[in-house]
């Protein structure tokens, strides 16, 4: 058990920052860009820059100084921020690009997951698909051969085997790239966030996959955002923040370390300090205030909370809207709510001055979790007068309801049920099963 | 079920290079591993017949277009070139004579188009998954050996046609027909690897081609040129298989046997230098693509 399948020490990778970014230009610039590029382009070979790349001088350190070992039979959750290097180690793992210093030992074969798909072309048949992926991953025609009808029914496309894979919906050709991959078994699997796709059924049963390789003994290598599955899935994670390894250990551990530290929780954010006199609007404060009136980043689940936008008005705005929207960790948007919508009349004229928009969000509809809150001020067909976001994050704690993690849905409404027992009959076999378990 | 255990360990023992790999950045002019593209076979088949189904998807002349563009070239050519320009042709008939050099070159500079492009296009896999990179734009170049064997059939209907009876020279066609393949595989890496770099070859290769072609004698015989000039040709590889083509089918007259020679050296120069270039941009590509 105590063999290392994977060991890295001193990983780093530099990235060119004109090959991350480009920022948009405006058509002007661009066609000038056309035209002088390649003069600057050529002068900079001729000086020996012999690369060629354009504007090679900025650099950023994707990864560096990572060190880690992964032991045989390991499930290892990696999280982190987007930006964080999760990618990049991925990649280097998966051997698509190369480390700029530090080396990485893969002990055993490996097999990387990083698309659903990968490969699938839509000219070609679902069936014939199934051959191309299968090789693109790494799979003989006889190991493909073999697992086909499995492939074939854990996709649950059998009707349209020998139809193009372009009429199919996306869906789809999610679960047949997925049933593919599912079949893959090398000894190290690295599996980026693929579970963020398919509809929550198809996803329980990826999950479900997924538990098999892991508890297969098999490792297994896993990134996601979601931090339900890390935990449910893995025994370790490694946190990544900005390209080094910040913590690594036991996952429950890690996550609820990063969903605390990660991101700020906080429950006031306060405007800029100092805002240009034209603007016509900004915001000064937000806040997450409980139900009795105090700051606070952590909310019981039943719990009702209030959202305060402060914001000051340089000139009078007509139609103008004042509003949030919340987000949780996996970057679903749960709601978007407008103070217009109940407080404000649309059509009313905001005259100058500090304002307070507050909003009353019950208890018992979000999912006990991490909340990223986003807010924003604009006037409809005009361009936005503020828009901040992220800003806050907040906790809703679970207080008691224990909700099972494979509870779909986005919110968990407490709702009424009446449960009523109508007939009396069955009720000696009943009993018998009763006390025969 | 133990036995299928047992033999996929053996299986996939062959299939990665067994016990350990090493990820680390690599300095310098890098091995070709050529054992590791060995080992990937099966994916340049899988290429290769993914190019081939989808060559000729939703087009309704299909495949007969591997067909139509050698074959209208020489017609063109026939008339302005044979007829008009009164361009000599060794003795051959001048239809004959352009199209046993067409269905080569048409090989070649599809091959060429295509393959150089495979990467750019592809890009997204690139990105996503690990292969030996010189897989795709091989498995793309062999795929166009079916055109060019329905090109040939042709040619054989058109030697027949002029009812010429090839000789035991026909065995040396498969080396023509090796050195146009080595030809184009190294041109192919070389332009596909800056490609990925350099957008620019995008635009570049219609106009090698083009260039390459009128470089080439197809229109006219390389017997224009007196010896050594005619030898020394051959350092277009294309023209050794042009003059080779014709050698082998159809009796020319000149035996193209020195210049099939600097041919020969030349191919295998670009596929070896093609290789290692490609190999040296290779670990980029994810980076750039």
């Amino acid at each position: 058990m105590s063999e290392v399948a994977v060991r890295a020490e001193g990983l780093g990778k530099e990235f060119h920052i004109s090959q991350l970014q480009r920022g948009s230009k405006s058509f002007r610039e661009v066609v000038v860009d056309a035209f002088l590029s390649p003069a600057r382009r050529m002068a900079r070979l001729l000086r020996g820059h012999a690369t060629g790349a354009a504007d090679l001088d900025d650099t950023i350190w994707a990864l560096r100084g990572v060190n880690f070992e992964i032991r045989k039979g390991e499930v290892v959750g990696i999280i982190g921020k987007n930006g964080a290097g999760k990618s990049t180690l991925l990649k280097i793992l998966s051997r698509i690009t190369e480390p700029t210093e530090g080396f990485v030992e893969i002990h055993g074969r490996a097999g990387s997951l990083l698309e659903v798909g990968t490969g699938f072309h839509p000219e070609l048949t679902g069936r014939e698909n199934i051959y191309l992926n299968g090789a693109i991953l790494g799979m003989r025609k006889a190991e493909i051969d073999r697992k086909f009808d499995e492939i074939v029914a854990f996709s649950e496309i059998e009707r349209f085997l020998d139809t193009p894979v372009k009429h199919y919906s996306t869906g789809m050709q999610t679960r047949l790239g997925f049933a593919v991959a599912a079949h893959l078994d090398p000894e190290i699997l690295i599996v980026d966030e693929v579970l963020a796709v398919g509809d929550a059924v198809f996803q329980r049963k990826c999950l479900g996959k997924m538990e098999d390789v892991a508890s297969g003994g098999r490792t297994v290598i896993f990134v996601s955002h979601n931090m339900g599955s890390i935990v449910q899935l893995c025994k370790r994670a490694m946190w990544l923040d900005h390209g080094t390894l910040r913590l690594n250990g036991d996952a429950p551990e890690v996550v609820s370390k990063y969903l605390s530290e990660g991101t700020e929780t906080s429950s006031v954010w306060n405007g800029p300090e100092s805002f240009h006199p034209s603007r016509e609007m900004a915001f000064t404060r937000v806040r997450i205030l409980s139900v009795d009136g105090t700051e606070s980043s952590v909310i019981e689940f039943d719990r009702p909370f209030d959202i305060e936008l402060a914001y000051d008005l340089t000139c009078p705005l007509r139609h103008a809207i004042v509003g949030y929207y919340l987000q949780d960790l996996r970057g679903n948007r749960l709601w978007e709510s407008q103070d217009v919508d109940t407080g404000f009349s649309h059509g009313q004229i905001r005259e100058p001055g500090s304002y307070v928009s507050a909003c009353r969000v019950p208890g018992q509809i979000l999912r006990p979790g991490r909340y990223f809150l986003t807010v924003f001020c604009y006037i409809p067909m005009r361009r936005p007068l503020a828009y901040h976001d992220n800003i806050l994050s907040f906790e809703i704690s679970s207080a008691g309801y224990q909700f099972h993690l494979d509870r779909v849905g986005l919110t968990t409404p407490v709702l009424d049920w009446t449960v009523q027992r109508i007939e009396k009959t069955f009720e000696s076999t009943v009993n018998a099963g009763i006390s025969s378990t | 079920m133990m036995t299928n255990v047992i033999q996929e360990m053996n299986a996939t023992a062959a299939t990665a290079s067994p016990g350990t790999i090493r990820i680390e950045p690599t300095r310098g002019w890098v091995s070709l591993r050529l054992r590791e593209l060995w080992e990937y076979r099966e994916l340049v088949y899988f290429f290769m017949w993914r190019d081939i189904k989808v060559r000729y998807k939703q087009t309704v002349l299909g495949a007969l277009w591997a067909i139509i563009q050698p074959f209208f070239t020489m017609l063109v050519f026939a008339l302005f070139f044979g007829r008009l320009a009164k361009v000599p042709s060794d003795g051959i008939p001048y239809p004959l004579f352009s199209f046993t050099a067409l269905v080569p070159w048409t090989f070649f500079a599809t091959g060429l188009t295509q393959a150089s492009n495979t990467l750019v296009q592809n890009s997204n896999m690139l990105k996503k998954i690990y292969f030996p990179r010189m897989a795709m734009p091989l498995g793309t170049m062999v795929a166009g050996c079916v055109d060019f064997c329905l090109a040939f059939v042709v040619l054989v209907g058109m030697i027949a046609f002029y009812g010429i009876v090839p000789t035991w020279k026909v065995v040396w066609l498969p080396l023509f027909l090796l050195i146009a393949l080595v030809t184009c595989l190294g041109s192919s890496l070389w332009l596909s690897a800056m490609n990925v770099q350099f957008r620019d070859v995008r635009y570049t290769v219609p106009f090698i081609t083009q260039f390459w072609m009128y470089a080439t004698p197809i229109a006219y015989p390389s017997s224009l040129l007196p010896e050594p000039w005619r030898t020394i040709y051959g350092i277009n590889p294309i023209v050794g298989v042009v003059e080779g083509f014709r050698w082998a089918l159809l009796n020319a007259r000149t035996a193209p046997g020195p210049m099939v020679a600097v041919s020969s050296i030349v191919a295998l120069g670009l596929l070896v230098s093609g290789a290692y270039y490609f190999r040296r941009l290779e670990r980029t590509f994810a980076d750039v693509a």
